[in-house]
């Protein structure tokens, strides 16, 4: 009873007026705002007056800040992004897929499906251990020189296997720690209550295991966003190989500036959305 | 008249002698080190242009002809140093590494804006590379039937914007990073034909492409704006005009067209595109 009049009085007061400590920490803080607005209003003075007096600060503007260039070569670039989205749109589903499917594998338990569960390790010891480029190549130039015929030996199927293959291997492990995540309390208590070790999966662990693992997985995504320019390697003309098609047109690196504000473009508003799951996930935890 | 004659070719050999005499210093001062000429090729660089990708041995066209413009411009075989260089390297700003740049470098206005280059000392033919397969499958050295065809490109060169211009394919062209992978793909079938300069693609018709062909060539008289290889320089650089004395000289005094003669021969006898 006396906290809690205590506790209504020190609100009162300080609906009426600030306390003193409070006015000094009201002023800390305007204090400290005011330095953090000078110290960056200079620092960015003085990289933009400072950077131009570089010797060389004209050559570099004009290979890689040349505004004809850019205006000539930006509405191509954002064409050519078009496919990037659209070999990331059918490439996402597939990865997702497989990847749960991988980790599933290395998460049974029965001793007769053993061989999947070496399966599953060997995919993504092989897999995430290989450099992207190299199974792009070996997918998509080898899988099609073994003669299949017109339109199966297209690179955009062999290219998106490639990096079906190589992210889903990534994803499988994201999502196996996820499951690894779920304490085996559950199982038991899940299998106490009759359910079968499929149903045990599907209902109990897989929905917390997957929640918990969103975030992590959009960090893959907007990675994949960016590894889509290396199935420019094997032919399809993406972003990043028309910004190439450019540079050596015009003798010029500002269509990789065009590019690349293309790619923040996307990349940020996905990062910034994975950053907000993770801050939800985190303050539901707590 | 016969006066008037003799002595504008008195007039003309003593301003033919004060020109040889003034090349020898032309590029004095000019050259990144003094006394040495330093020459950039690619890496790897290919035959026919250089043999056994060592330029140092004055093999192959661009090193034989490399060779001839130092000597034009006063320096001597052992006064010149190679360099290697990719095409980025070549067009970055700031400071180069070489005097000047020489692996079939395309001559566009673009460029221009942004390098420099020098006289063309070769004008190329485009040759179409394909595999006997297609060709058996009914190709045709015809722009209707070569429209038909899936095309392919490395990218960094100027055979796509030919490509768009003469041939016009129906479906956009692949396009890759270097001549390897563009035989790749022709060999895994993902690609029925590659546009390159004729030397290269004899070369990879005849050596690298399993079952390569060629079926035709764009010859430059054709084309508006024909496939000319220029020297690349840094925009600017004083000794272009040294440069560009000793190609002129050498494209007149004939000895061009013998180097050319000795290393790319075998160009001719590939049908014409109609």
């Amino acid at each position: 009873m006396t906290t809690s009049k205590v506790g209504n009085g020190a609100v009162s007061s300080r609906a009426k007026a600030p306390t003193r400590r409070e006015l000094y920490e009201a002023n800390v803080r305007r204090r400290a705002t005011r330095i953090a607005l000078i110290s960056t209003i200079s620092v960015g003075l003085a990289i933009f007056f400072l950077v131009p007096l570089a010797p060389g600060w004209e050559a570099v503007q004009r290979s890689f800040f040349n505004g004809r260039v850019f205006a000539a070569t930006f509405p191509g670039l954002v064409e050519a992004f078009l496919l990037n989205v659209m070999i990331f749109a059918w490439s996402a589903p597939l990865i997702a897929v497989t990847g749960l499917a991988i980790a599933l594998c290395r998460d049974t338990r029965a001793p007769a499906l053993f061989p999947l569960r070496l399966f599953g390790m060997a995919y993504t010891d092989v897999f995430r251990g290989l450099p992207v480029v190299l199974v792009i190549y070996i997918i998509g130039f080898g899988v099609p020189g073994l003669g299949l015929p017109r339109p199966w030996n297209s690179p955009y199927i062999w290219g998106t296997l490639a990096l079906v293959l190589v992210y889903s291997a990534y994803v499988a492990e994201v999502i196996r720690s996820g499951i690894d995540s779920i304490h085996h309390s559950q199982r038991s208590a899940a299998a106490s209550l009759g359910l079968s070790d499929r149903d045990i999966m599907r209902f109990v662990v897989l929905p917390q295991a997957i929640r918990n693992v969103v975030p992590a997985n959009m960090n893959l995504f907007i990675a994949l966003q960016k590894d889509v320019a290396l199935l420019s390697f094997i032919g399809p003309v993406e972003i990043f190989r028309q910004a190439g098609v450019y540079k050596s047109l015009y003798a010029n690196f500002t269509p990789y500036v065009g590019a690349a504000l293309i790619f923040l473009a996307l990349t940020i508003p996905a990062t910034r959305y994975a950053d907000y799951l993770m801050n939800k996930q985190n303050r539901a935890r707590t | 008249m016969k006066l008037i004659a003799s002595s504008a070719l008195a007039l003309m050999c003593t301003s033919v002698a004060a020109f040889a005499m003034g090349e020898g210093t032309c590029a004095a001062g000019k050259t990144l080190s003094e006394g040495t000429l330093t020459i950039a090729t690619g890496n790897p660089a290919y035959y026919p242009w250089v043999m056994n990708d060592a330029p140092e041995s004055g093999e192959g066209f661009e090193a034989a002809v490399a060779y001839a413009i130092a000597d034009k411009m006063g320096f001597s075989a052992d006064q010149v140093t190679w360099v290697r260089t990719s095409f980025d390297e070549a067009i970055q700003p700031g400071a180069k590494n070489f005097d000047f740049n020489m692996q079939q470098y395309s001559i566009t206005p673009e460029r221009e804006e942004m390098v420099d280059f020098s006289l063309p000392y070769y004008v190329s033919s485009m040759a179409v590379l394909t595999t006997q397969s297609v060709v058996d499958a009914g190709a045709e050295a015809t722009l209707d039937s070569l429209q038909g065809l899936k095309w392919g490109a490395v990218a960094t060169t100027t055979a796509l914007p030919i490509l768009a211009e003469v041939v016009k394919p129906a479906s956009d062209p692949l396009l890759y990073n270097d001549n390897a992978d563009v035989n790749a793909a022709i060999m895994a079938g993902q690609i029925d034909a590659a546009l390159y300069d004729l030397p290269t693609a004899l070369y990879l018709s005849a050596v690298v492409v399993d079952g390569g062909t060629l079926l035709g060539q764009f010859p430059p008289e054709q084309s508006e704006n024909p496939d000319k290889f220029g020297l690349l320089m840094e925009e600017g650089n004083p000794l272009r005009e040294c440069v560009d004395a000793a190609i002129t000289d050498l494209s007149e005094s004939g000895a061009l067209a013998a180097i050319e003669a000795e290393w790319l021969a075998e160009a001719t006898g590939v049908p014409v595109i109609k």
